[in-house]
């Protein structure tokens, strides 16, 4: 997350508005959270300031903040409450934290970068979803050692325990290795808790990024958020709707196989599914959309006797979201991690670019109030280049954000079919953010020499397309004040050609750029 | 006088040496699983036992038998050559991993992962050997050996360079917790020191691959075909007899010496530290420290046959119904008392007689002459 405030610094360095002291702000950016069993805590998980801060469900009040590792994503409650385990992204590691004494007890180390920690039923292992290595970690949490890997899919990371403690789900955010050109693949990795072994690996077809995963309390029906690009679809054709498809994808016993299901409508998308949860009578089934600063409340029969009748004929049609969906209720920016109180009254959810938590009345699917968690009150431009980055609403039908592609800032893994377009041809892989500084020039032929030419016109071209980019032009507001996010785009140079430091094409973007101008036709294989 | 001679008859026949009753030696009721059964093809290089489960690796593509019925993984699911050399299993995670003609896959539910010698730092893609200890998945290849961390993903290479082997046909591996062993055809065996992580290099100190001067000197051959480490005892196989050794002696096993029915053997299989199953090309036997048996169909009248030898040579054969499938054995596996078998024309299941104090002995051996002493005796009663 520093990395990717540095690169907005960049951008961001000519904005008169820019306050030295600015900088400096450190923001909360609550991701994920998880509630105590008698429902009077709330345990957030802040990603920019690695922090666990603990609020008082009653009053709202964060009660006690407390240190953990860095960039902490995943947390889960132990079965009996005494304990949270908190997986640090960063650092590799997991906190225990005791939850009379409201301190740090344990750091257990895990694989490449954990994002989530969940413990089995008895209390004798954690297991761990470490996303780098593609494995889970079977750690024994009586000695702190880890027992075993298991082999998970690629990019494991969030996992959920069935209602009877037998199972464990694991979900991926990057795609299976597959055949070029071939649609992305993943799966749902499931674990036998008793024999701690993997047993089956549920495939789900045409899905790249899966995040969050429920299971409803009769163990029945489980659900998981799940991203189903089109990635191979020129981007011109993103007008066309459908380039982005964000979906839930039903699976459990009650399925033979799993089934993916649209949220969105046929001119409105809900970017970026990230976490469900089902309430205990299994009526209702909420997905937070992170990129649309939303929460799509779902009716569940509605939803079942929907995927019986229609099943997999629907997963890209965007009608058949109503017949299931009840509402979308707007909440604050970038909301990602949603819990249910364990009465399923409430629906508690972690609006990471507000550092606040909206609460909703789960029965009248509205919000009741705010938790303000206490981060900083000024929204600087890097926070703005940030919330920029998570937000939908700039592209078409608002189909995505920069962070769809862009998983964490990292990448999806996916190639996809981008300028300049001969249409079906100019295949790239996005790459990740993290540690971009200092590698220019960029853009796959090396001509775009630094960043402000990479993500300042290109990035008003594709996804701000309401306005034409000028340096001139008087600021067209956009919901942010105008010495923010328009200066920051201001403050880019003017797009120059495609050349290196030099204003000359070395031999491979001579080659590159004969062919990007042959007309398809003309084009050898 | 009539009765004179008989007594003097019956006293000479029972002044014979009488016939030592054979040791007592595990027999089998065998069946046999061939293509008919669904067996994804006769010749099976290895079999493996994963609890209820039997993986047999073939000529055309990887069995798993479970619940009576055969399922086949080929390259069309996944697998990196039809050919499956070699099998283990990780007894963590319950992963297998099959060592193939073309690369090693780890087949994990409803998943194979293919690892080859371009996408991965597995040494070569015929893989002849491998064997799973800890964290760590060992791998024999056509050039050379290379060891993978499951846990953090990195490969370890071992050849000529980095080792004392100067043959780099590397044909089987046997870790465990202390020492690794390698055989290395052509080469010898090969043991790293899991803590020191030292080489050593045993070869045949005769040096001599048609003959043996030095008997129990040391490994009875450089062309090496398998190693078996248990209970810190090394059994190895050769194409030119078997060895045994225990850190300081070497025992070694010639069919003229031994109960060995040939020495050709592609596989031996120790049960501990006295005991070990050795598959040859002229049929299965089982050594106990002491005795030997061999199960086969007969090499002349393709009859189901077992024989026994005891210490002092003698051979008794035991009267029997079934035999594995062929008497060219490529390896074994355990399934508690049974015994699971690859052979050049199918997959044979031993399963255990518990029963066998009573040794039924045939005709066409040296008991001919405890029956001619039964016959007298008979006549005297």
């Amino acid at each position: 997350m520093i990395r990717l405030f540095s690169i907005f610094l960049l951008c961001a360095a000519a904005t008169a508005a820019t306050r030295p002291g600015d900088l400096l702000l450190k923001f909360l950016s609550p991701g994920e959270l998880a509630v105590s069993p008698d429902g009077r805590r709330l345990y957030v998980a802040c990603e920019n300031s690695d922090e666990l801060r603990v609020v008082d469900t009653t009053t709202g009040g964060v009660v006690k903040v407390i240190r953990v590792g860095h960039i902490p994503r995943g947390l889960s409650v132990s079965a009996n409450g005494r304990q949270v385990y908190i997986a640090n992204s960063w650092d590799d590691t997991v906190s225990v934290i005791d939850t009379q004494k409201l301190e740090t007890v344990a750091t257990l180390k895990a694989g490449f970068e954990p994002i989530s920690a969940v413990a089995d039923k008895k209390g004798e292992v954690l297991y761990v979803a470490n996303r780098l290595s593609s494995d889970i970690s079977v750690i024994d949490l009586r000695t702190g050692k880890e027992l075993k890997r298991l082999e998970g899919g690629r990019g494991a990371s969030y996992l959920a325990l069935s209602t009877d403690g037998t199972r464990l789900y694991c979900s991926h955010i990057y795609p299976a290795i597959n055949a070029r050109r071939g649609p992305p693949e993943s799966e749902i990795t499931v674990i036998n808790t008793i024999t701690r072994r993997v047993i089956d690996r549920i495939p789900l077809h045409n899905s790249a990024g899966v995040f969050h995963l429920a299971i409803a309390s009769d163990g029945q029906l489980g659900a998981a958020t799940v991203l189903r690009p089109r990635n191979l679809v020129p981007l011109a054709h993103v007008e066309h709707g459908g380039a982005f498809v964000n979906s839930i994808v039903l699976f459990g016993p009650g399925f033979e196989s799993a089934v993916p299901l649209p949220i969105d409508e046929l001119d409105r998308y809900f970017a970026l599914p990230f976490s469900t949860a089902i309430t205990p009578d299994r009526t209702k089934l909420f997905v937070s959309a992170a990129g649309s600063n939303t929460i799509t409340a779902i009716n569940v029969p509605a939803l079942l006797k929907f995927s019986r009748t229609h099943g997999k004929d629907a997963t890209n049609d965007l009608s058949a979201s109503s017949n299931y969906v009840i509402t979308r209720i707007p909440v604050g920016r970038n909301p990602r991690g949603i819990v249910l109180s364990p009465d399923g009254h409430r629906l508690y959810v972690a609006n990471r670019m507000d550092d606040t938590i909206s609460v909703l009345n789960t029965a009248t699917s509205k919000v009741a109030f705010n938790f303000d968690l206490g981060g900083p009150k000024t929204t600087t431009p890097l926070r703005r280049g940030e919330q920029l980055f998570n937000d939908a609403r700039f592209s078409f039908q608002g189909q995505f954000s920069c962070a769809s592609c862009h998983l964490d800032t990292t990448f999806d893994g996916l190639e996809w079919d981008l300028e300049p377009d001969g249409f079906g041809v100019d295949i790239v892989d996005n790459r990740s953010i993290e540690n971009l500084m200092g590698t220019q020039p960029y853009k796959w032929n090396g001509g775009n020499p630094d960043l402000p030419t990479e993500c300042g016109p290109r990035t008003e071209k594709y996804v701000f397309r309401r306005w034409h980019w000028s340096r001139d032009r008087p600021v067209v507001t956009c919901g942010y004040p105008a010495t923010s996010r328009c200066g920051l785009f201001r403050s880019l140079s003017a797009r120059r050609s495609r050349a290196v430091a030099g204003g000359n094409l070395d031999h491979f973007q001579s080659q590159g750029s004969a062919r990007r101008d042959q007309r398809s036709d003309e084009r050898m294989n | 006088m009539r009765r004179t001679i008989l007594y003097l008859t019956a006293a000479a026949v029972l002044a014979l040496p009488a016939v030592a009753a054979p040791p007592n030696m595990p027999m089998f009721r065998w069946e046999n699983f061939t293509i008919a059964d669904g067996l994804p093809n006769n010749h099976v290089f290895c079999v493996l036992v994963d609890g209820n489960r039997v993986w047999a690796g073939t000529d055309n593509g990887l069995g798993v038998y479970e619940n009576g019925k055969w399922k086949i993984y080929r390259p069309a699911d996944g697998m990196a050559h039809q050919a499956v050399l070699s099998l283990a299993l990780d007894k963590n995670t319950g992963d297998v991993w099959a060592g193939t003609m073309g690369g090693l896959n780890r087949i994990s539910p409803g998943r194979i992962d293919t690892f080859t010698q371009l996408n991965s730092g597995l040494s070569n893609d015929i893989v002849y050997g491998v064997g799973i200890y800890g964290d760590y998945v060992w791998t024999a290849t056509a050039a050379g050996a290379s060891r993978y961390n499951t846990r953090t993903g990195q490969w370890a290479l071992f050849n000529e360079r980095n080792t004392p082997m100067f043959e780099i046909w590397v044909y089987a591996v046997s870790p465990a917790e202390d020492k690794v062993y390698y055989a290395v055809w052509g080469g010898g065996v090969l043991e790293y020191d899991v803590k020191t992580e030292r080489w050593k290099d045993y070869n045949d100190p005769d040096g001599e691959t048609e003959l043996v001067l030095f008997k129990d000197q040391g490994l009875i051959h450089e062309i090496t075909t398998s190693v078996s480490y248990v209970n810190k005892i090394l059994w190895v196989s050769t194409y030119f007899g078997a060895s045994r050794y225990d850190g300081r002696n070497w025992h070694n096993f010639l069919n003229k010496d031994s109960g060995l029915p040939s020495n050709f053997t592609s596989q031996v299989k120790g049960v501990d530290g006295d005991r070990a199953w050795f598959s040859t090309d002229k049929g299965l036997a089982y050594y106990d420290g002491t005795n030997w048996a061999v199960y086969r169909p007969a090499m002349d009248t393709h009859r189901p046959e077992m024989l026994v030898r005891d210490a002092d040579g003698n051979i008794t054969p035991i009267a029997v119904t079934t035999a594995p499938a062929h008497n060219y054995i490529l390896g074994v596996d355990f399934q508690g008392d049974d015994i699971w078998v690859a052979t050049a024309e199918g997959l044979s299941h031993g399963i255990r007689v518990k029963d066998n104090s009573t040794t039924k002995v045939t005709k066409a051996h040296e008991g001919r002459q405890g029956k001619s002493a039964m016959r007298v005796a008979k006549t005297l009663r």
